[in-house]
């Protein structure tokens, strides 16, 4: 017998005396049946309507998602135009002193490179980590972003890797408005559309900058990852 | 007693006497619940939320050989290795085997509860690689070589001079007293160990069924470097971590970030489904999911306390536990302290041994009402107290039940009793708790409720 057959006989022999069900302590006959699962007869999930609101127009969630950012820290600058993004992109590189910055090749971001018009690592078809490491910034496409919690998601992909979003010390995110969803739940089916379950092999939903509470609870930014998060949304 | 037990008296003896401890505590887990209180106030319906979440473990916990199977074949499917340990040392010697495969020589790790349970990294430094735990308050604890105090919040207990003390004598550092700074030369030390090292090992808060996906939730960033630079990752998780679809997430990653820590959802929450893919530019070339059972199926033999299963390890219910709060995580001498700690050791380690942990709580029912799975905690400590009585009862405790029960169903021997109650009352309340008391381990710190001077019946018939 295989250690895996072990653990699966292990399994379906517990499974054979049946648990109650969550909320019924020990009695289950009698137990209602909670609005949860009344719907549907199976868990999950008429949850969204429980959780804290993504808004329902895209003025509501472009406002929840400027809300969440400042709470973040994330530099969030929604702008009228991919020039003037570009613009504000030269005065944080101009301003931070960008010597060198790592990207990858999409629409969004070759016109950004292009437009900051310095060295540039492309990740795309492999990169020594070396030198990804002593970039300034990494710049990115995302795959959806999130009002309700202020999130963002990028994959191994169409983002440049595994390492690009997360290496570098600030990643900026390249983003159109019409990039925005709700809630997590709109999130996931947006990612799930775009990639058709030919997934990626990391998907990644990033809130904020990297951040750390560990030493005595006070908020520090920039624990491994980057210490900034800029989005850029036109 | 168990060794076990007698050293959490001790311990516990010295800590709740120890005010800077208490103080450190109070501070961060008010911290904790102010923050909490915010992010659950922010959810339409917290309560039904939970019980949704509560449900959908259910049935992952109940179907958990449907979903394990699915989870596997879809991670199978994309180039994934999956190992199915039954126990702790097997676990370990898979890890230790694919390490010595991939000739590794330094291992980066981010935090995971299920290699401290299994004691992964002395096996790994026994067999001389260099292990380096990425997780800033993991770093620390390691560095001062003890284990995590909380399961995520590991160096709650320390103070930023402590930590500085410890960083200038390990590491070289200049002393600080800012966070800021001190999290800055955590950051330096280990930045390099992510580009060299060769072998990544991470845990995992969530198992996708529906896609074959392992997800991790982390704050740092860490783990995230982790699964991207080295060439080997290695995934170690429980088997009870599945959940049936993607699209729980929406419900799990906001209820463990709001229980956990007061977030509306945690900084990173990735979704791993293979080793790196064609068309990809980086990640491992090898990626080893480890799946550990470790009595994780006796636990599910037990219809009673399966829903234990049930627990995504927020710590809510350590940081609401009156026990905890002044014991201290270090105290229990277990992997998962607090209530969830007290309800699952006796499984996974023996009941006689920890039966103990099922005494140390005043029964408030905190824990339960924080859980965001609604693991029915406190009566589970009370199932645990039964099953350890009912396993070796004492013939004494038998005997005296029995006279109760005798006496209670006899009226002419229960009205004796009070007359005799009433007469001996001056002089049992001046035995209480001496040595002349036969029952004076517990009357030394409890009251008994005094003799009433006439009984209800008999109060009854003066009225008439």
């Amino acid at each position: 017998m295989t250690a895996r057959e072990r653990i699966l006989a292990r399994i379906r022999e517990a499974l054979t005396v049946p648990a109650p069900r969550p909320g019924a302590h020990g009695h289950d006959a009698g137990h209602e049946v909670h609005p949860a699962t009344a719907a549907t007869g199976r868990p999950v999930h008429l949850a969204r309507a429980w959780l804290p609101p993504g808004g329902s127009t895209p003025e509501e969630q472009l406002t929840r998602f400027a809300a969440a950012s400042a709470e973040l820290k994330t530099d969030f600058r929604c702008v009228a135009s991919e020039a003037e993004a570009h613009a504000q992109l030269r005065q944080i590189a101009d301003g931070e002193g960008w010597k060198r910055v790592a990207s990858h090749h999409a629409p969004l971001t070759d016109a950004a490179t292009a437009a900051l018009g310095r060295p540039t690592l492309f990740t795309d078809g492999g990169y020594p980590p070396d030198d990804l490491e002593a970039c300034d910034a990494g710049i990115t496409t995302c795959d959806v972003l999130v009002a309700q919690s202020g999130s963002l998601v990028v994959n191994s992909r169409t983002s440049g890797g595994r390492a690009l979003s997360v290496l570098p010390p600030h990643h900026v995110v390249m983003a159109r408005r019409d990039q925005l969803v709700g809630d997590l739940t709109a999130a996931f089916q947006r990612v799930e559309a775009l990639h058709g379950r030919n997934w990626p092999s990391m998907i990644s939903l990033v809130t904020g900058p990297s951040r750390t509470g560990d030493i005595e609870r006070i908020l520090v930014l920039g624990a491994h990852g980057p210490k900034k998060l800029t989005v850029l949304m036109w | 007693m168990s060794t076990a037990a007698r050293q959490f008296l001790e311990a516990a003896g010295t800590i709740t006497r120890n005010l800077r401890h208490r103080g450190l505590i109070q501070t961060a887990l008010r911290k904790y619940e102010t923050a909490r209180d915010r992010k659950k106030a922010a959810f339409h319906d917290w309560s039904s939320a939970r019980q949704s979440a509560a449900e959908t473990k259910w049935d992952a916990i109940n179907h958990l050989d449907t979903y394990l199977e699915e989870f596997v074949a879809k991670l199978e499917s994309r180039g994934t290795k999956v190992h199915w340990c039954p126990t702790g040392p097997e676990a370990r010697d898979t890890i230790r085997g694919v390490i010595r495969d991939a000739k590794a020589k330094c291992v980066v790790k981010s935090k995971a509860m299920t290699a401290e349970e299994i004691h992964l990294n002395e096996a790994l430094e026994k067999d001389g690689f260099e292990v380096v735990e990425s997780d800033l308050g993991e770093f620390i604890v390691q560095l001062r070589k003890e284990p995590p105090y909380h399961i995520v919040f590991p160096a709650m207990h320390l103070t930023r001079d402590e930590i500085s003390d410890l960083f200038e004598r390990e590491l070289g550092s200049a002393p600080t007293r800012e966070p800021e700074e001190l999290t800055m030369i955590a950051r330096r030390a280990l930045r390099r160990k992510y580009v060299q090292a060769d072998v990544g090992i991470t845990g995992a808060n969530f198992a996708i069924a529906e896609t074959g996906m392992v997800s991790i939730t982390e704050n740092e960033g860490n783990a995230r470097l982790t699964a991207a630079l080295p060439r080997v990752m290695i995934t170690l998780l429980g088997i009870e971590k599945v959940l049936p679809k993607m699209e729980d997430l929406a419900l799990f990653l906001p209820l463990l970030a709001t229980a956990g820590a007061g977030q509306t959802v945690t900084g990173y929450n990735t979704l791993y489904g293979g080793p790196r893919q064609p068309g990809e530019t980086d990640g491992p070339i090898e990626w080893h999911v480890v799946l550990l059972d470790n009595r994780r199926t006796e636990l599910l033999a037990d219809p009673e306390q399966r829903d234990a299963l049930h627990c995504i390890r927020c710590g809510a219910c350590l940081n609401v536990c009156p026990i905890f709060r002044n014991v201290g995580g270090h105290t229990y001498g277990t992997t998962y302290s607090g209530p969830v700690g007290s309800v699952i050791t006796p499984h996974l380690r023996g009941l006689q041994d920890w039966k103990h942990l099922s005494n140390a709580s005043s029964l408030c029912g905190a824990c339960t009402e924080a859980c965001p799975v609604k693991i029915d905690l406190h009566h589970h400590l009370l199932q645990n107290r039964r099953n350890a009585v009912g396993d070796t009862p004492s013939w004494i405790e038998r005997l005296a039940w029995r006279a109760h029960a005798f006496a209670v169903n006899t009226p002419a021997l229960y009205q004796f009793g009070q007359e005799v109650a009433r007469i001996v009352e001056p002089l049992r309340r001046r035995l209480q708790g001496t040595p002349l008391d036969p029952v004076k381990s517990w009357t030394r710190t409890r009251d008994l409720p005094p003799v009433a001077p006439e009984s209800f019946k008999e109060w009854w018939r003066n009225r008439q």
